[in-house]
C-alpha cells in the first residue's frame, strides 16, 4: 500500500517528517517497505528573490546579481543564464550544497574576477529535465527561503508499507492516518463526508436475488449522476495517482481509484447507457462470461457473484468491471456503484479466476460494510466537481451486516500477557482513538468493535491494539523462570541418534547432503514407489513430484551432478524422513548413504580400488554399534531390495523378521535409469527400527573380569561348498564352545588348484579364552573336533587335510 | 720380549684391519681365545721360573688388555658404521605425500539446528516432532486459520490428494502444526523447540520450495511477551556469539498468536559482510507472539489458565546468516565442492561449555 506524505497530511494534523512518520508506522505494526524522498535532494534548494542584475564588468555573457535568499545579507551571485533579471524569484543554491545532475559541491569560487557565493538553477542541474536555457523562473509569489520543491509540489515522499491481511482498514490513507493519531503522531482529520441531495429518482432499479442478500452481497449502493463530461483528470488527480505507481485513465475511472486508496473503499462506475434495463447482483450461471476490464475473458460460475443487467452479466462483483458496460469519454450519463461482499465469497472468485485488483485485495480482506453509502456520497461529489451532472437519489438495495458483537475486556490482561504496565485510562484512550467505544464502568469493560475492525474477536486483539499502540519497545525483558539449574537434556534417545547418526558417518568420511523429500516420479517408481496419495498435486516441476520412498534416489542424483563436475568418487550420505503413507508413523527416519567410484584417490602407496558391498556393509555395521544396536544378535541375510544388485546386497535383520538396515550395489537397471555410471554401492538404516538401549538405574560399567590364563589362537580350514553363507560357519565355528570361543574371524578364502569345482577354502582363525585353567593339548584337541563336527554338521563343510 | 712386541703388533695390526664384525672376531678368537696366541703365551707361565713368570705374566697380561681394547674399539667403529650403512639404506623420501583421509563434512542446517538444540536445551526446552505430511486441520485450522482466508494463501501450500474422508492433506508450510501435537499430547507446563523441514510452492533466488524452521513454545502460567523478548535476546547472543544483541519488536499478524510480532536483530552491514549485534540496520529473523487463545482452546486447554508465547524462525537463514552463505538455494544442491566449504568437520559439536563453534 502506497501512499504520499501530504496524502496523509489531508488525515492527520501533523509535522512529523517522512523519516518519523515512516519509523512510526513500523512501530505500530504497518511495516514500513520503502520511503522514496524525493523531495530529500532537493530540500537545501530554496526560494530566493533577484534584487539587481547587472551586466559583469569583465565578461560579455555574465550577469552579476544581488540575490536575497531570506538569510541576511545579500549574497553576490554571478550567472550566465539570459534570463537573470532584477526581480526574479529564483532557485538559489549555497556553498556546500550538492548539484542533483552531477553531484558536484559548490564552492566559494571566483568568475573572471568577481567573487560568486551562489548558484541559481536551471532544471537540469535540479535533475527535473533536459532545460538548460536559462534558469528556473519561480511564481512571483512563492515566499522567500522555503525549498522551491514545496512550491513545485515536488517534496512529497512516497512511503509503501506492507499491511498484513488483518487490517484492511489500512489499505486507505484514512485507516493509516487514524492509526498514527493514535500513536500520537498528530491529530486526525479526515474530512467529513457530506450527503448530495438527490435531484430526481434514481431510474436505474437494483435487485439482489435472495441468495445473494443473505451474505455475499448484503447491500448494494448506488445512484445515476446524469449529464457528466467524462475526460482527462485534473493534474492533481493525475500527480496523486502517479506517484503511488497508478495509470490515471479517465476522471470517472481515477475517482474510483483515489476512493479505493483514499478510504479503502472500492466502488465502479457503469456508462448508463450501456446498461439493459435495471442492475441485478446474482450468482452466475454456468456458461456465461465477463469481459473483464483486465483484458481476460472470465468464466462465471455459480458460486461467483456477478453484477448483471437485464442482458447479462456485466462484471465480477468486488473483482472486475467489463469492458461493455465501462466508461468512456463518451460517457454521458453515469452509475455509481457502491456495494459490500463477503470476503470467503471474494477470496474464492479471486482464487479461481486469479485476478489480482484493488478491489478485490480490499474485499477479501473485508471492506468496512458501513463505508459504503459514505464511498458513494464520495463519489458523487467528486465526479459533481470534476465531471459536472445532476445526481439522483439514492438507491439501497439490501441491508448494512450486522454490527460486531461487543467484547469483554479485562484490564489486567494486558499485563498479563504482555508485561506491560499501561494505565487504565491510556488504555481507554487507546481503543477510542482507534475507533472502539469503550464503557470502563462495566466490570469487566464492554468494548464496541467499530465496522472496519473485522479482525477484532477478541480480548486478545484488544490487548494486541493496546500494546502495539503503546509500543512493543516498552516490553519488559524478563528471563525465562529457571526449571533446572544445570540443564536436563533437549533430545529424547531416538533424537540422539539422529545426531549421533549424522557424526558416526562423518567421522568415515562421508559427507552430509540435505535433499529435497520430493524426486521426479520415474525415480520414485524406480524404488518401489506406487501409492497416489504421496504424490504432489501442484509440484513445482516434475522433478519435485512424488514425496520419496528411499533416500538413495536422492544421492545418486546427487552424486551424478557431481560426476558431471569431475567428481566421480563421493561418499555422501543424508539423515531424514521416507514417506510411506500419509499417517504421521508412515514417516520413517532413515540413515542413508552412497558411495561412488572408488574407494580412495590415486596414490603412490597404492590402495586405489572401486568400492564395493564390503565398504557399505562396514559402514552399516560401524552406525549400528554406535547407535546401540545389539550387533551380535543380529544376521545378515542376501535378500536385497528389488532395486539392488541381487547377488551383492544384503540385509541386516533382528530376530527372524526385523529388517533394520539394507546395503549393497544398486541394480545396473537403477543405475542406468538415475544415469549413474561406475560402481555405486548404497545403505539404508531405518533408525527407529533400532530397538532402544534398556534405562538402567545406574551408569556403571560393571567390572572388568581379565582371564590369568593364556589364551590360545588355532587355524582351520574348511572345504565348503560355494553357496555356504560364511555367517553359518562362523556361527557353527562359536556353536561349538560359547564359554570357551572369545572371536572367530575368517582370514583367507580359496578357489582354484587342490580345491574342487564348486567347493571354496575357508580358513579362519579361532580364538580360545580359558577362563579357570590353561588349556593343555588335549583340551585344545577337544575344542577342535567339537568345532570340525559342528561345523559339519551345520554346513556340511569338511576340514581341508 | 721383542717377540711379544712383535705379537702385539701383529695383532694389533689384524684388529685394525678388520673389514667387519666376523673378521673382527676371527681376530679376537686367533688372539685371545681358548686356542689363541696370547692365550697360549700364558699357559707358558707355569714352567717359568718365579722371577721371570712375574715379570713375563705382567708384560702378557697387558698386550692382552690392549688388545682386548682395541677389538673393543674397533667393534664399536664397527657397529657404528653397519648402523649408518643400514640407516643409509632405509631412508624414505619423506616429502612424498601422505595418503589424503577422506573428510566428512556435517551440512550447516544439522550445525545450526544442533547450536539452537544446546541453546534452547539450556533454556528448558526439549525437542519436539510432526511429521512433514500434515493435514489441513493441523497445519492451518487448529491455528486458527479460518478456511478461505487470505492468510492462506499466503503460504503457498504443498497439496497431496485429500485423504479417506476427504480432509486436505498437505505438506506443512511451517512447523507451527507440533505446536498443536504437542499441547493435544501433554500437558503443560510445555517448553519445546520444533526444527525440520517445510515446504512452500515458491522457488526463485531467496526461496526454495523445502526449507527448515525451528519452532519454539511455551504454555505454562504467568508467561508473557516479556519471557519471550528474554527468551529471544538470549539466544540471539548465544547464537551469533556476541556479547549482546540490538532487538526490536514489531506489531504483525499471524492468526496462531494475539499479539503478534515480527522480530528484528540490529546489524551492520560492510561491503561484503554483515555483522549481527550492534549497528544501525535490521535484519528480520523471526515471528513470534502470544499464543492465541483459539489455538489453546483448540488444543483442549483453558486460555485463561494456560498461556505463553510461541517463535518461528528459518534454520537455513539464520545459518546463512551467521556464516556469511550467500545462496539458499546451494543448501539443497549438494555439491561437494559448497558442502567441503560451507560444511563443518564430524567432531565439530557445538556445546556450550566448549563453545558454538571453533
Amino acid at each position: 500500500m502506497k501512499f504520499t506524505v501530504n496524502w496523509l497530511k489531508e488525515h492527520l494534523d501533523t509535522t512529523a517528517t517522512a523519516a518519523e512518520i515512516a519509523e512510526k508506522l513500523t512501530a505500530i505494526g504497518l511495516e514500513v517497505e520503502e520511503v522514496d524522498d524525493r523531495g530529500a535532494t532537493l530540500r537545501p534548494f530554496t526560494v530566493a528573490h533577484v534584487l539587481t542584475a547587472v551586466q559583469h564588468p569583465n565578461a560579455d555573457k555574465l550577469r552579476l546579481c544581488t540575490v536575497d535568499a531570506g538569510d541576511g545579507a545579500p549574497y553576490q551571485v554571478v550567472c550566465g543564464a539570459p534570463n537573470a533579471r532584477a526581480g526574479l524569484k529564483v532557485v538559489f543554491a549555497r556553498m556546500g550544497t550538492t548539484i542533483p545532475v552531477n553531484g558536484m559541491v559548490l564552492k566559494p569560487t571566483a568568475i573572471r574576477g568577481v567573487d560568486s557565493q551562489g548558484m541559481m538553477c536551471s532544471m537540469r542541474e535540479m535533475g527535473l529535465g533536459e532545460d538548460h536555457d536559462g534558469i528556473i523562473e519561480l511564481p512571483e509569489d512563492a515566499p522567500i527561503g522555503v525549498p522551491f520543491a514545496q512550491i513545485l509540489g515536488l517534496d512529497d515522499a512516497v512511503i509503501d508499507i506492507a499491511v498484513t491481511p488483518n487490517r484492511q482498514d489500512c489499505l486507505g490513507v484514512a485507516g493509516i492516518a487514524r492509526d498514527l493519531a493514535a500513536a500520537g503522531l498528530g491529530t486526525l482529520k479526515t474530512p467529513a463526508i457530506a450527503a448530495v441531495p438527490g435531484q430526481f429518482p434514481c431510474p436505474v432499479t437494483v435487485r439482489l436475488t435472495d441468495e445473494v442478500k443473505d451474505k455475499a452481497c448484503p447491500i448494494f449502493t448506488g445512484r445515476l449522476i446524469r449529464g457528466v463530461k467524462n475526460g482527462p483528470s485534473p493534474a492533481w488527480l493525475k500527480n496523486r495517482l502517479e506517484a503511488i505507481g497508478l495509470r490515471p485513465i479517465s476522471a470517472l475511472v481515477d475517482i474510483t481509484n483515489l476512493i479505493t486508496f483514499d478510504r479503502a473503499r472500492p466502488l465502479h462506475v457503469f456508462d448508463a447507457g450501456k446498461l439493459t434495463g435495471g442492475i441485478h447482483v446474482r450468482f452466475g450461471r454456468d456458461g456465461e462470461t465477463v469481459d473483464g476490464l483486465d483484458g481476460k475473458t472470465h468464466k462465471v460460475d455459480g458460486a461467483t457473484v456477478v453484477i448483471a443487467d437485464d442482458a447479462a452479466a456485466l462484471g465480477l462483483g468486488g473483482i472486475v468491471g467489463g469492458v461493455p458496460s465501462s466508461v468512456s469519454d463518451e460517457t454521458v450519463d453515469v452509475f455509481v456503484e457502491s456495494a459490500h461482499f463477503d470476503p470467503y465469497t471474494i477470496a474464492a472468485t479471486g482464487r479461481r479466476t486469479g485476478v489480482q485488483s484493488d478491489a478485490r485485495h480490499r474485499f477479501e480482506r473485508g471492506v468496512d460494510p458501513k463505508s459504503a453509502l459514505d464511498g458513494l456520497e464520495l463519489a458523487t461529489r467528486l465526479i459533481l466537481d470534476l465531471c459536472g451532472g445532476t445526481p439522483s437519489e439514492v438507491v439501497v438495495a439490501g441491508a448494512f451486516p450486522a454490527d460486531f458483537p461487543n467484547q469483554t475486556f479485562r484490564p489486567h490482561r494486558v499485563e498479563q500477557l504482555t508485561g506491560m504496565l499501561v494505565p487504565e485510562f491510556e488504555m481507554a484512550r487507546i481503543l477510542e482513538a482507534l475507533g472502539f467505544g469503550v464503557a470502563m464502568a462495566e466490570k469487566p469493560w464492554v468494548v464496541s468493535v467499530p465496522s472496519w475492525r473485522r479482525d477484532i474477536e477478541g480480548e486478545a486483539d484488544l490487548v494486541e491494539e493496546i500494546a502495539r499502540i503503546n509500543g512493543l519497545d516498552r516490553l519488559p525483558v524478563l528471563p525465562l523462570p529457571v526449571t533446572s539449574v544445570v540443564p536436563v537434556p533437549a533430545l529424547s534417545p531416538a533424537q540422539k541418534r539422529n545426531r549421533l547418526a549424522r557424526r558416526l558417518l562423518a567421522t568415515r568420511g562421508m559427507v552430509e547432503t540435505v535433499n529435497y523429500s520430493f524426486i521426479p516420479e520415474a525415480h520414485a517408481a524406480a524404488f518401489g514407489w506406487t501409492d497416489p496419495a504421496l504424490k504432489v498435486a501442484n509440484p513445482i516441476s516434475v522433478e519435485l513430484a512424488v514425496m520419496r520412498p528411499h533416500l538413495v534416489p536422492s544421492l545418486a542424483a546427487a552424486a551424478v551432478r557431481n560426476a558431471a563436475r569431475g567428481n566421480e568418487d563421493v561418499a555422501l550420505f543424508e539423515v531424514a524422513g521416507t514417506y510411506h503413507g500419509i499417517a504421521p508413523k508412515d514417516q520413517k527416519a532413515i540413515a542413508a548413504g552412497l558411495r561412488t567410484g572408488h574407494a580412495a584417490p590415486r596414490q603412490w602407496q597404492g590402495g586405489r580400488r572401486p568400492v564395493d558391498v564390503f565398504d557399505v556393509k562396514a559402514d552399516v555395521f560401524a552406525l549400528l554399534a554406535e547407535l546401540g544396536a545389539p550387533v551380535a544378535n543380529l544376521s545378515v541375510a542376501a535378500e536385497a531390495p528389488a532395486w539392488a544388485h541381487p547377488g551383492q546386497s544384503g540385509v541386516v535383520k533382528l530376530g527372524p523378521k526385523t529388517v533394520i538396515a539394507s546395503f549393497g550395489a544398486l541394480h545396473p537397471k537403477i543405475a542406468k535409469l538415475l544415469d549413474l555410471e561406475g560402481p555405486a554401492v548404497f545403505f539404508e538404516v531405518d533408525l527407529d527400527a533400532i530397538p532402544a538401549a534398556k534405562a538402567r538405574a545406574s551408569k556403571e560399567k560393571g567390572p572388568l573380569v581379565l582371564s590369568d590364563f593364556q589364551a590360545v589362537s588355532r587355524d582351520f580350514a574348511f572345504l565348503a561348498d560355494d553357496g555356504v553363507a560364511a555367517e553359518a560357519l562362523i556361527r557353527a565355528v562359536k556353536g561349538a564352545d560359547k564359554a570357551l570361543i572369545a572371536d572367530v574371524s575368517i582370514f583367507d578364502l580359496y578357489r582354484g588348484t587342490g580345491v574342487p569345482e564348486g567347493k571354496v577354502s575357508v580358513a579362519l582363525a579361532v580364538r580360545l579364552e580359558p577362563k579357570d585353567k590353561t588349556l593343555s593339548e588335549q583340551d585344545i584337541e577337544a575344542v577342535s573336533a567339537k568345532i570340525v563336527a559342528g561345523v559339519a554338521k551345520a554346513t556340511g563343510a569338511t576340514l581341508r587335510s | 720380549m721383542s717377540n711379544l712386541n712383535g705379537l702385539e703388533a701383529e695383532v694389533l695390526a689384524a684388529v685394525t684391519g678388520a673389514a667387519d664384525l666376523a673378521a673382527l672376531d676371527e681376530v679376537r678368537v686367533s688372539a685371545l681365545g681358548k686356542k689363541g696366541r696370547i692365550t697360549d703365551l700364558m699357559k707358558t707361565l707355569g714352567a717359568m721360573a718365579p722371577d721371570e713368570r712375574k715379570a713375563f705374566g705382567a708384560a702378557v697380561n697387558q698386550v692382552k688388555d690392549r688388545i682386548a681394547d682395541a677389538i673393543s674399539a674397533r667393534k664399536a667403529t664397527l657397529e657404528d658404521e653397519a648402523m649408518n650403512a643400514r640407516l643409509a639404506a632405509e631412508r624414505v623420501d619423506v616429502t612424498l605425500p601422505i595418503a589424503a583421509q577422506a573428510a566428512g563434512r556435517i551440512h550447516p542446517v544439522t550445525q545450526v539446528t544442533e547450536e539452537c538444540i544446546e541453546i534452547f536445551g539450556a533454556m528448558g526446552f526439549a525437542l519436539a516432532e510432526g511429521p512433514d505430511i500434515e493435514d489441513d486441520e493441523h497445519n492451518f485450522t487448529a491455528l486458527n486459520f479460518p478456511p478461505g482466508h487470505p492468510a492462506r494463501e499466503m503460504h503457498d501450500t504443498f497439496f497431496l490428494p485429500p485423504n479417506a474422508t476427504g480432509e486436505k492433506v498437505l505438506l506443512r508450510t511451517h512447523t507451527s502444526p507440533v505446536q498443536i501435537r504437542t499441547m493435544k499430547g501433554k500437558t503443560p507446563p510445555i517448553r519445546v523447540i520444533a526444527p525440520g523441514r517445510t515446504y512452500r510452492c515458491d522457488s526463485d533466488q531467496t526461496h526454495t520450495p523445502m526449507f527448515h524452521q525451528i519452532e519454539a513454545l511455551v504454555i505454562e502460567k504467568n508467561i508473557h511477551m516479556g519471557h519471550l523478548k528474554a527468551t529471544i535476546e538470549h539466544f540471539a547472543a548465544a547464537f551469533f556469539e556476541v556479547e549482546q544483541v540490538k532487538i526490536r519488536f514489531r506489531p504483525s499478524f499471524f492468526p496462531f498468536t494475539e499479539p503478534s510480532a515480527e522480530v528484528d536483530i540490529g546489524c551492520a552491514r560492510t561491503k561484503d559482510a554483515i555483522r549481527i549485534g550492534q549497528g544501525d540496520d535490521w535484519l528480520e529473523i523471526m515471528g513470534c507472539g502470544m499464543v492465541h487463545p483459539n489455538v489453546i482452546r483448540n488444543c483442549g486447554l483453558d486460555p485463561d489458565e494456560w498461556q505463553g508465547f510461541a517463535f518461528g524462525m528459518g534454520l537455513d537463514r539464520i545459518a546463512m546468516l551467521k556464516y556469511g552463505i550467500p545462496d539458499l538455494r546451494a543448501f539443497f544442491e549438494s555439491d561437494l565442492r559448497w558442502l567441503r566449504h560451507y560444511g563443518f568437520a564430524a567432531l565439530d559439536l557445538p556445546t556450550l561449555g566448549g563453545g558454538l563453534s571453533r
